[in-house]
């Protein structure tokens, strides 16, 4: 068995993203080779905000393009736009 | 010694002040960011804040770095609180410490600034109709889910 072909990476989801999706964390498997965008458009159906609205996403706590290739393991988190501050 | 961190509870920010300041800063600045009653027209109840921890300390103290390599200051202090913070509490206090005042404020204003473009933070305003997460407002895209009622 090719074990290689697929991957795994944990999402974290906040704030509206995470009341839309009912969970703070998740996992998900993807082929090796997988972007960002792809890993949108898996969850995109549980998520809809994630292709409609104009966050940013981190992978492993730094900033990355939708088209950031995904290694197993990764940390990807999904950043609506951000409100810190008063 | 500088600090970057996201904080559960209250913010002291004497402490904040003695861990910063040395006998070589001639000026501290304390930013106390705090929760307000009135926002876009609307009655506050509280405010709810949200966080990811582990980047946000990251991004901080990037931030603290950007602000040695722009202007001469010292120490710097930069706590973000989450959870519920009621009307008039601190969510956010950043202290500098520097020679001189000029830059103080000035690094001051930077961090400010720069903490609520890029620092995943979010802030939920709760009326007592409703709540909504901040930060959609100023995108071209409007997102309300079934949660939230629309700030129109």
């Amino acid at each position: 068995m090719d074990t290689s072909a697929r991957i795994c990476v944990q999402v974290r989801l906040f704030a509206s993203y995470r009341e839309a999706a009912g969970t703070n964390r998740l996992d998900a498997e993807l082929p090796a080779g997988a972007s960002v965008a792809d890993l949108v458009a898996t969850l995109a159906e549980r998520i809809p905000g994630l292709v409609s609205a104009p966050g940013l996403v981190a992978v492993n706590h730094t900033y990355v393009q939708s088209d950031q290739h995904l290694h197993d393991g990764d940390e990807v988190a999904f950043i609506p736009p951000v409100s810190g501050g008063a | 010694m500088s600090l970057f961190k996201i904080v559960e509870g209250p913010i002291d920010d004497l402490a904040l002040e003695r861990a910063i300041r040395t006998d070589a800063d001639g000026a501290v600045i304390v930013f106390r960011g705090v929760a307000r009653r009135f926002s876009r027209g609307r009655d506050v109840v509280h405010l709810e804040y949200e966080a990811y921890p582990e980047m946000a300390e990251k991004v901080m103290a990037q931030i603290g770095d950007e602000m040695k390599a722009r202007w001469p200051i010292g120490d710097v202090a930069f706590v973000h609180r989450t959870g519920v913070l009621e009307i008039g509490q601190a969510s956010v206090v950043i202290a500098v410490a520097a020679p001189h005042r000029g830059e103080a404020f000035e690094a001051a204003q930077y961090a400010i600034d720069r903490l609520k473009q890029i620092v995943p933070i979010w802030k939920k305003e709760v009326w007592s109709d409703g709540s909504q997460w901040i930060g959609w407002e100023h995108e071209s895209h409007q997102h309300a889910s079934e949660q939230e009622v629309s700030a129109e």
